[in-house]
C-alpha cells in the first residue's frame, strides 16, 4: 500500500520482524476468546445429540417431507459452498493480479474457504437418507450424475485449499516450533510434525511461492465448478425456479459475494480482539474490501435482475405461481428483506467513503451474510412447494415445510463447527503471514529468511 | 474326472431347468385359468405349504395339457421378486405401457385402496393418486390418476448418484432399495410427484420382514430410502395385471404389452395404438421430452358426471 514505511536499513528491518512477530504469533485467549469457544461448543454438542437422533429415527425428526425432501440442510450446503469460494476470490485472484495489499487477507480467506468447504461436505452426508451406504458413491457411482460431478470437485477444491493454506503456513509452523516459549509439550509436537522438518531456506522459499503461484492458477476454474455444479443440482431439473440456464453465473457470482463479506467479517473480528492488528487490518483494507464487495455486489445484482425480472415479465404458468408466492405471497416478506438488507442497503452504504470504514463495513458484510443464508432458503423451498402437479392427496403436513427444531439445531452446528475450525486455527496458528506481510513491506528476503532461521 | 463332475453338473443344470420350467409354466398358466379368488386361499396356506391340502386345482401348462394339481404347490407365486440383480432384467420381448381413460374415471379410489394393500402403504404414502384437474376456468374439473408414468428418458434415473433406481429392457422404472442412498435427487428431478421416501421406519408384518428384499415386490421397505410405484413386477410375471387395474371397477386402466400391441383393461382387450388412434390418446407433459410409458384418454364424452366427495360433504 501507498503509506507503508519500507525499512531505510538493516537494523530497521530486523527492528520491523520482531514488532512483526510480537504481533502476530498465536497467543492463549482471554476470557472472552474462551467464552466464545465454550458457545460454539454447546451449539455443537447440542446439535450432535440432535444428529444421533436423527440417526436412530431416520429423517422424521426434520419438518422435510415428500413434497420439501429438501431443505434447510441443502440450503446451508449451498451456503457453505459459496462462502468457500473466497479462497479462491483473495488468495488466487488478488495474487495473480499481482495487488499489493493482499498479504493479511489471504490467510483468513484461505481458513473460511477450507472449514467452509469440510462442512459443505458434512452436511450433504447429515441429509443422506442413509449415510451408512456411502461408499455406494464409490462403488456405484455414475459419471451421468450430478452429484457425482459435485462429490468430485469439492473434493478437488478442498485438496487444492488445503494446500494453498498449508503451504505458505509451512514457514509459520516452523517459527512457532522454533519461537513461541512456554508452549505445553504437544503444542510444540504439533508444530514439529505439521512443519515436515522446515528450515527456511531460499530455496524452499523458491518452492512454496511457485506452487502458490500454480495452485492459484489450478484453483480458479475448480472454485467456478464447485459452485456452478451446485447450481446445476438444482438446473438440471425441470422444477419451476430451478429450471433457469442463469443458474450458474448467479450462483457464482452470490458466492462471490458473500465470500468478501465473510472476509471482511473476519478481518473485523480479528481487528477488535488482537491489540496491534488495525496496523496489519488498516483502514485501506478496509476500504477496498468495501470497494470490491460493491463491485461484486453489483454483478450479483445484475444476475438477480435477470433470475427473476425476466421470468417475471412473462409469468409463464407454472412458474408465475411460484413467483407470485416470492414477490406478494407467502415468502415476500423475507424475499424482500433478503433483497434490500442483503444487498440494496450494503451497495449504497459501501458506495460511499464513510461507509466502508471498520465499523459500518463490518455491519454491512453481517447483513449481506445473513442475507446470503436466507437467499439460499429461497432458491431451494419455495420451488419445492410448487411441483407441476397440485398438492392433493397428500397429508396437511406435506404442503408446508417448517424446519424443526432439531434441524436447526444440527444446521446451527455446523455453523459452530465451521467457526470453531476457524476460531482454533486462530488460536494456535499465525492467521497473518509473517514473512508474507514482511515481503510485502519491502524487507528484502534474505534478511526475513536469516531473521526466521535464528533459534531463540 | 472333471469330465465326469462336468456331466454330472450339466445333467442337474437340465434337470433344475426342466423344474424351474414346469415350476413358472404351471404358476403362470395355472394362475390365469384359476382367477384372483382362489389367491387368498394359497397365500393362506403358506405355513402349511408342505401339506397336502388335498384340494386339487386344475391348470394349464404351457403346452396346452389340462393338469390337476394339490393347490399346496402353486404357494410359490407369492415370493415372485428376483434378487436385486436380476431384477435389472426386464421380463424379455415385452414394452408394458398403460393407458388411462379419464373419460371413465369418477375417482372411485378402489385402484389406490389395491395399491395401498398390496405394497403394505401406509395411509401417508400414496404411489397412486388421483388428481382432481381443471385445465381451465371454464373447463370443467375431471379425475386424474397418475401412477408412476414409467418414463423412456427417467430424469429420476439419470441423476440417481448410484445407480439405485433403473430402467429395465422391459419399460419399468424400479428401485433397489439395498443401494439407494437416501439423497432424494431422483425426489427433486421427477417433474410428476411421483416419489415418496421412508423418512422413518416403515411398520410391516414379521412374515414380509423376513422375505429377502426384492426391487420387484419393494419389500420388506427400507428406512431412509425412495420409494414409487412399480408396475407390480410381480404380477406382470406371472403375466396378470397390476392390482390398480384389475380393482378398477370401471375400465379406467389398461395395461399391455407395446410390442404385442394389446392392451386390457380386465374386461377387454384392445389394439393399443389403435386405443390411441381412436380416442385421441396424449401423454402428460409431452414438452418436457420424458416420453412416458403412461398414456392417457382425454376426459370427453364421460360416463359419469363430475362429482367431488368432499365438496358434497361440506354443502
Amino acid at each position: 500500500m501507498e503509506d507503508l514505511i519500507t525499512p531505510k536499513s538493516e537494523k530497521e528491518a530486523i527492528e520491523m520482524l520482531n514488532r512483526y512477530n510480537e504481533d502476530l504469533l498465536p497467543r492463549k485467549f482471554g476470557i472472552a476468546g474462551k467464552l466464545w469457544v465454550t458457545v460454539l461448543c454447546i451449539v455443537i454438542a447440542i446439535g450432535l445429540y440432535n444428529y444421533i437422533q436423527q440417526l436412530r429415527f431416520g429423517l422424521k425428526v426434520t419438518g422435510l417431507n415428500d413434497t420439501v425432501s429438501w431443505g434447510i440442510y441443502i440450503s446451508n450446503f449451498v451456503f457453505f459452498v459459496a462462502v468457500s469460494l473466497v479462497g479462491s476470490l483473495i488468495t488466487a485472484v488478488l495474487n495473480l493480479l499481482n495487488v499489493n495489499w493482499r498479504a493479511p487477507l489471504t490467510r483468513i480467506s484461505e481458513v473460511i474457504a477450507v472449514s467452509a468447504i469440510m462442512f459443505a461436505g458434512l452436511i450433504i452426508i447429515v441429509d443422506m437418507g442413509r449415510p451408512d451406504r456411502i461408499l455406494n458413491m464409490f462403488l456405484h457411482g455414475r459419471i451421468q450424475s450430478p452429484i457425482v460431478w459435485d462429490v468430485i470437485v469439492v473434493m478437488t477444491y478442498m485438496t487444492i485449499s488445503l494446500l494453498l493454506l498449508y503451504f505458505s503456513l509451512l514457514p509459520n509452523i516452523a517459527f512457532c516450533r522454533d519461537r513461541l516459549p512456554n508452549i505445553p509439550k504437544w503444542q510444540r509436537k504439533m508444530y514439529s510434525v505439521l512443519s515436515f522438518g522446515w528450515e527456511n531456506k531460499p530455496e524452499q522459499y523458491e518452492i512454496i511461492k511457485r506452487a502458490v503461484k500454480i495452485l492459484s492458477v489450478l484453483i480458479i476454474p475448480v472454485a467456478l465448478s464447485i459452485h456452478t455444479v451446485t447450481s446445476w443440482l438444482f438446473a438440471t431439473t425441470y422444477r419451476p425456479g430451478w429450471d433457469s440456464t442463469n443458474f450458474g453465473a448467479y450462483f457464482v457470482a452470490g458466492a462471490f459475494m458473500v465470500g468478501a463479506a465473510a472476509v471482511i467479517a473476519g478481518m473485523s473480528i480479528l481487528r477488535k480482539f488482537y491489540v496491534h492488528y488495525d496496523e496489519y487490518l488498516t483502514d485501506k483494507h478496509f476500504d477496498r474490501m468495501g470497494r470490491l464487495l460493491v463491485l461484486l455486489s453489483f454483478i450479483y445484482l445484475y444476475f438477480t435482475v435477470n433470475e427473476y425480472f425476466i421470468p417475471g415479465y412473462k409469468m409463464k404458468g407454472d412458474e408465475a405461481e411460484h413467483l407470485r408466492e416470492l414477490f406478494t405471497g407467502h415468502y415476500a416478506p423475507m424475499f424482500w428483506s433478503v433483497q434490500i438488507f442483503g444487498m440494496f442497503i450494503p451497495i449504497i452504504v459501501l458506495l460511499f467513503k464513510k461507509g466502508r470504514k471498520p465499523l459500518p463495513i463490518f455491519i454491512m458484510a453481517v447483513f449481506v451474510i445473513i442475507g446470503a443464508w436466507f437467499k439460499r432458503y429461497l432458491i431451494v423451498i419455495p420451488t419445492m412447494l410448487h411441483p407441476f402437479l397440485p398438492l392433493q392427496q397428500i397429508p396437511e403436513a406435506s404442503k408446508h415445510y417448517a424446519p424443526t427444531l432439531a434441524e436447526w439445531s444440527i444446521t446451527g452446528a455446523s455453523l459452530a463447527g465451521a467457526l470453531l475450525v476457524i476460531t482454533l486455527f486462530v488460536r494456535y496458528f499465525p492467521v497473518i503471514s509473517i514473512w508474507e506481510i514482511a515481503e510485502e513491506r519491502g524487507i528484502h528476503s534474505d534478511t526475513i529468511y536469516e531473521h526466521l532461521n535464528e533459534k531463540v | 474326472m472333471s469330465q465326469k463332475s462336468d456331466d454330472k453338473e450339466k445333467l442337474e443344470g437340465d434337470h433344475s431347468g426342466r423344474r424351474d420350467f414346469l415350476k413358472f409354466g404351471f404358476l403362470a398358466a395355472g394362475l390365469t385359468v384359476v382367477g384372483g379368488g382362489l389367491q387368498k386361499v394359497f397365500s393362506d396356506n403358506k405355513d402349511s405349504a408342505k401339506v397336502e391340502s388335498g384340494n386339487k386345482v386344475k391348470v394349464l401348462t404351457t403346452d396346452g395339457k389340462l393338469v390337476e394339481v394339490d393347490s399346496s404347490h402353486l404357494k410359490a407365486h407369492e415370493c415372485c421378486g428376483a434378487s436385486p440383480t436380476d431384477s435389472r432384467e426386464g421380463i424379455p420381448g415385452k414394452k408394458y405401457v398403460m393407458v388411462i381413460d379419464l373419460s371413465r374415471c369418477k375417482n372411485a379410489l378402489k385402484c389406490q385402496k389395491a395399491c395401498q394393500k398390496h405394497h403394505l402403504l401406509p395411509e401417508q404414502d400414496k404411489w397412486l393418486k388421483v388428481f382432481k384437474m381443471q385445465d381451465s376456468p371454464e373447463a370443467s374439473p375431471y379425475w386424474m390418476p397418475k401412477p408412476c408414468l414409467h418414463c423412456d428418458k427417467p430424469p429420476c434415473v439419470k441423476v440417481c448418484p448410484v445407480d439405485a433406481t433403473f430402467k429395465r429392457s422391459d419399460g419399468l422404472v424400479l428401485i433397489d432399495n439395498e443401494r439407494c442412498i437416501g439423497c432424494r435427487f431422483c425426489m427433486a428431478a421427477c417433474p410428476y410427484s411421483t416419489r415418496t421416501f421412508n423418512w422413518e421406519e416403515p411398520q410391516q408384518p414379521a412374515n414380509i420382514l423376513e422375505m429377502s428384499y426384492s426391487p420387484e415386490t419393494s419389500v420388506p421397505r427400507k428406512k431412509g430410502t425412495v420409494e414409487k410405484c412399480d408396475f407390480c413386477p410381480d404380477m406382470l410375471k406371472q403375466g396378470n395385471l397390476p392390482h390398480c387395474v384389475s380393482a378398477c371397477p370401471n375400465g379406467v386402466y389398461y395395461f399391455g404389452d407395446a410390442n404385442e400391441d394389446t392392451v386390457c383393461n380386465g374386461d377387454e382387450t384392445v389394439r393399443f395404438k389403435q386405443l390411441l388412434r381412436d380416442k385421441a390418446g396424449y401423454r402428460y407433459m409431452e414438452g418436457l421430452g420424458t416420453e412416458p410409458s403412461v398414456y392417457y384418454l382425454p376426459a370427453a364424452n364421460r360416463l359419469f358426471p363430475f362429482e367431488d366427495a368432499e365438496e358434497v360433504k361440506e354443502k
